[in-house]
């Protein structure tokens, strides 16, 4: 490593780093936890939800994290009875305004509250006051907002404003009332919304979910299946959702080395198509004008007779095949090898150029 | 790409996405990455948040050319004139990077005579953009220290689509920018795997890793592999394939995964051609446009279904993996598997990663990629053994042509294969939208988004718009010498006067019954991006 290299101590562990990472980055490259709410790797540093608060060597007041560059020789503690004691208020202070819903909540199994709520053993019953009673938001095809479970963390403002660039929607309003919200609180649209989803895949509790995966199970009951966009050429990786044999959700991969859990409207929302009942579900072989329902071993039968037929009639150069850019590339490679080793030629092509 | 080979070396962007937020000077050209590309878009924004100056080359006045710098609102059809012209005020105002020309580039002496010829005033008459926006661009261009030119399908869906590429490839080697992280040049593909298909040999003049069919060394090995002997010559590419079909001289094509029938310039031509045919088959998802020709259909998996990889347009080689079995029973690579079987040719492949290992040890860029490795490490071509790390900025040292040099390349403007004219007045540019995605067959089936967007909309400026007396919703019928179409209008700033777009995204109102037969004579590729067409209300 270069002169530039520091080294820290988090709880004991030597870790080196350098001088622009903040306290919360070293920690996770060394596997050391610090629980956050309203931070997201996307975003800037925001400081504004105080979880990540850690107790540093010869400075006074505990120091969050998130925000903190780390220096020289900096000793860090992250698990003091005393840091503890403050994050516990601080969830409790969330839980009092909050609907406590995690049995019918679409969230539950991912929700960092939830998991926060669970390791410091807080119930949300120690602060007592008004709480919010508003009404689900979901006038629009695929965000479902319920202001109710919302903590104020900003992410889904932040990642909508400095990610996206699209001002969709800013925190609205102040003290009890302020809320993330598009502007005169219009439902999303074309004119005011790219439903790229991005504020879903931010959101650390229920507040933003994706409407079209509502009710079809929750985290723990659905297999992960990390795979790449087939739409465009960019090469996003998200993980597909499985429950019985069905595709119910797309869900961010925020390891993935192109898109870091971003997604667009039709890597998140365009998997319809996947079980959409006009899928081709048989082969079907022409008589006269009308198609008709085969065997895959009718059908393979028939596809080989007649090519042998044409190659024999006409030759090598009659016959060709059409590959696709839509396809993987064992296949393509596969149809490059089966033109030229069954018929034959070299008339084989795709539409890379289309 | 093959402009970019020829000049370069190889078909492929010289960078990684990862590298843009670095970018101090962004010249993006031909490409609406906020729409045609969102997540790329993201990292340019990103960019820009750092403070990059943005040049935009492109007749829509899109989200990033209201924010550029500079907005070079060329003509459709002109890229190259802008291209040479920026060639020239750099070469006069001594701004090239002679020590990199010298070193690493051949034929600069006739480019640089070339260009001579575009001065200003000559480039301002052939691409409609102020002088004074080119000397803007071509200065902050070559002032930069990290400079990266993103292209997209506005360089070369045009009849000289290739020579577009190449006149890119062009200014950046006049200025030395490239061969270093976020300085080079980046092509935004289209499709999912337009780069892996690319690679990977469905191409009639390439064997896999772009090795020539006509060399005997590449042929030998795999002829030795495949144990079959290779032609030697050429084969079709598939637009003469069809045109043979029309002629009665071409009988039987396996189609897997397109639709000529809607996607192709000039269906009608193509559907001709289909039907001509004694024997189709098609495999495909859905019903399309071109499955209405076919003999046979066989059902297709979706990428949901099935084990492989996609390779992005950054290089990237990445997993796509099997989420749930086959709808239909099989995939794509069983069927051909199965039809190689039955007509004699033995293929035994347990698994895709069977097939990623045959193409790892015939294909040079593939060498090192494996399924093993892939589950832990993030690959990008070149990837020649086990033990390479991958490669994520191409031609630091050398290039990859012969001897290791770029070559400049002698280009002329030739505009558009169809300019509008008296008859029909306005050029249509086709594209895409964020919200939908080519022939739609995957989006249309997408509940929420049709309910977003559930038609075509031709976008048409102001201007225009208050000459034909037409306001914004209201239906209008667009001709061109091919067909004719009737889709609501848009009026909007983001066309030009005399410019219109539409996407390709509807069956209903399909654009490609008016676009144009031209296309490039080097790959074929159809000229998309103007034809001239006249609007009635």
């Amino acid at each position: 490593m270069s002169d530039n290299t520091l080294k820290v101590k988090i709880n004991g562990k030597q870790i080196e780093c350098s001088p622009h990472e903040t306290i919360l980055q070293v920690a996770k490259r060394g596997n050391v936890y610090i629980p956050t709410l309203c931070h997201d790797d996307r975003l800037e540093p925001y400081g504004g939800c105080r979880l990540c608060l850690v107790k540093v060597d010869r400075i006074p007041r505990p120091l969050p994290a998130c925000t903190t560059p780390v220096a020289d020789n900096m000793e860090i503690l992250t698990e003091t009875d005393e840091i503890r004691k403050i994050r516990a208020n601080i969830i409790d202070l969330l839980l009092s305004n909050h609907p406590n819903d995690c049995m019918r909540c679409e969230a539950t199994g991912s929700c960092t509250l939830q998991d926060l709520s669970y390791e410091y053993n807080v119930k949300g019953a120690r602060f007592y006051g008004e709480k919010w009673n508003l009404p689900i938001r979901d006038d629009n095809p695929f965000i479902t907002f319920e202001p109710n479970k919302c903590i104020l963390c900003g992410r889904c403002t932040r990642i909508c404003n400095e990610v996206v660039m699209a001002g969709t929607i800013e925190l609205t309003g102040r003290g009890f009332r302020a809320l993330p919200d598009t502007s005169f609180g219009k439902p999303r649209t074309l004119k005011n919304c790219e439903f790229c989803g991005q504020c879903v895949s931010t959101c650390p509790t229920g507040a933003l979910t994706d409407k079209k995966g509502r009710g079809k199970g929750r985290s723990f009951e659905l297999k992960k299946v990390r795979t790449t966009c087939s739409y465009c050429g960019t090469g996003c990786n998200f993980d597909l959702n499985v429950k019985e044999g069905k595709v119910v959700k797309v869900t961010s991969a925020y390891d993935a080395p192109v898109n870091h859990g971003n997604l667009c409207i039709k890597g998140r929302y365009g998997y319809d198509f996947i079980h959409s009942f006009e899928r081709i579900k048989h082969p079907l072989i022409r008589k006269g004008d009308r198609m008709h329902t085969v065997s895959w071993d009718e059908a393979l039968d028939h596809v080989a007779d007649s090519f042998r037929k044409l190659l024999k009639k006409h030759g090598p150069g009659s016959v060709g095949g059409f590959s696709s850019s839509r396809c993987t590339n064992e296949e393509n490679f596969l149809l490059s090898k089966f033109v030229r080793t069954v018929f034959r030629s070299n008339n084989v092509d795709n539409c890379a150029r289309v | 790409m093959a402009g970019l080979a020829t000049s370069l070396g190889a078909g492929a962007a010289t960078n990684s996405l990862a590298q843009m937020p670095d970018i101090d000077t962004l010249f993006l050209f031909g490409s609406n990455p906020t729409e045609a590309h969102p997540i790329v878009s993201l990292y340019l924004k990103k960019a820009l948040r750092k403070g990059a100056k943005l040049i935009v080359g492109d007749p829509r006045k899109t989200w990033m050319a209201k924010r550029a710098d500079v907005w070079l609102n060329l003509k459709p059809g002109s890229n190259i004139a802008i291209m040479n012209g920026l060639a020239h005020v750099i070469l006069k105002n001594g701004w090239e990077n002679r020590d990199f020309i010298e070193k690493r580039t051949e034929s600069f002496e006739a480019f640089k005579r070339q260009v001579e010829k575009y001065d200003l005033k000559t480039v301002e008459r052939l691409t409609g953009v102020k002088a004074d926006d080119i000397v803007e661009a071509a200065r902050l261009y070559s002032h930069a220290d990290k400079a990266m030119i993103v292209y997209g399908l506005g360089v070369t869906e045009h009849q000289t689509g290739t020579e577009n590429s190449m006149s890119i490839a062009n200014l950046a080697l006049l200025c030395g920018h490239i061969g270093r992280p976020s300085t080079g040049i980046m092509a935004l593909r289209g499709q999912n795997n337009v780069q892996g298909a690319s690679d990977l040999g469905p191409l009639p003049a390439t064997l896999p890793g772009y090795q020539s069919v006509s060399d005997p060394a590449v042929r030998a090995k795999f002829e030795k592999a495949w144990k079959v002997p290779i032609d030697p010559v050429p084969g079709l590419k598939s637009v003469e394939m069809l045109d043979r079909a029309c002629h009665g001289k071409f009988k039987g094509i396996f189609i897997l995964g397109e639709d000529p029938a809607h996607t192709d310039p000039n269906v009608h031509e193509v559907r001709k051609a289909l039907s001509s045919l004694e024997f189709l088959v098609v495999q495909d998802i859905f019903h399309t446009e071109t499955t209405k020709y076919a003999d046979v259909i066989l059902p297709g998996a979706s990428f949901a279904e099935k084990d492989g990889t996609f390779t992005n347009g950054e290089r990237r080689v990445q997993r796509v993996r099997k989420a749930i079995e086959p709808i239909a029973g099989m995939a794509e690579w069983e069927v051909i598997c199965k039809l190689a079987n039955r007509m004699g040719y033995p293929m035994t492949y347990e698994h895709p990663s069977d097939i990623m290992d045959e193409i790892a040890s015939l294909t040079p860029q593939y060498g090192g990629i494996s399924y093993e490795r892939l589950e832990t490490e993030s690959l990008q071509w070149p990837c020649p053994t086990k033990d390479h790390p991958g490669t994520k900025t191409m031609y630091t040292d050398l290039f990859s042509r012969p001897g290791g040099l770029a070559k400049f390349m002698v280009l002329d403007h030739k505009g558009p294969g169809e300019a509008a004219d008296r008859e029909y007045p306005y050029t249509l540019i086709t594209g895409r939208i964020r919200e939908h995605y080519n022939n739609g067959s995957m989006t249309r089936r997408a509940k929420g988004i049709m309910k977003l967007v559930s038609e075509e909309m031709i976008e048409i400026s102001p201007a225009d718009a208050e000459k034909l007396n037409i306001e914004d919703g209201d239906y209008v019928k667009v001709s061109s010498r091919r067909g004719k179409v009737n889709v609501r209008a848009k009026v909007t700033r983001r066309s030009q006067k005399g410019n219109v777009f539409m996407t390709f995204h509807y069956a209903d109102a399909l654009v490609n019954l008016l676009t144009s037969e031209h296309k490039d004579p080097i790959t074929g590729t159809p000229e998309y991006k103007a034809c001239a067409v006249k609007i009635e209300k």
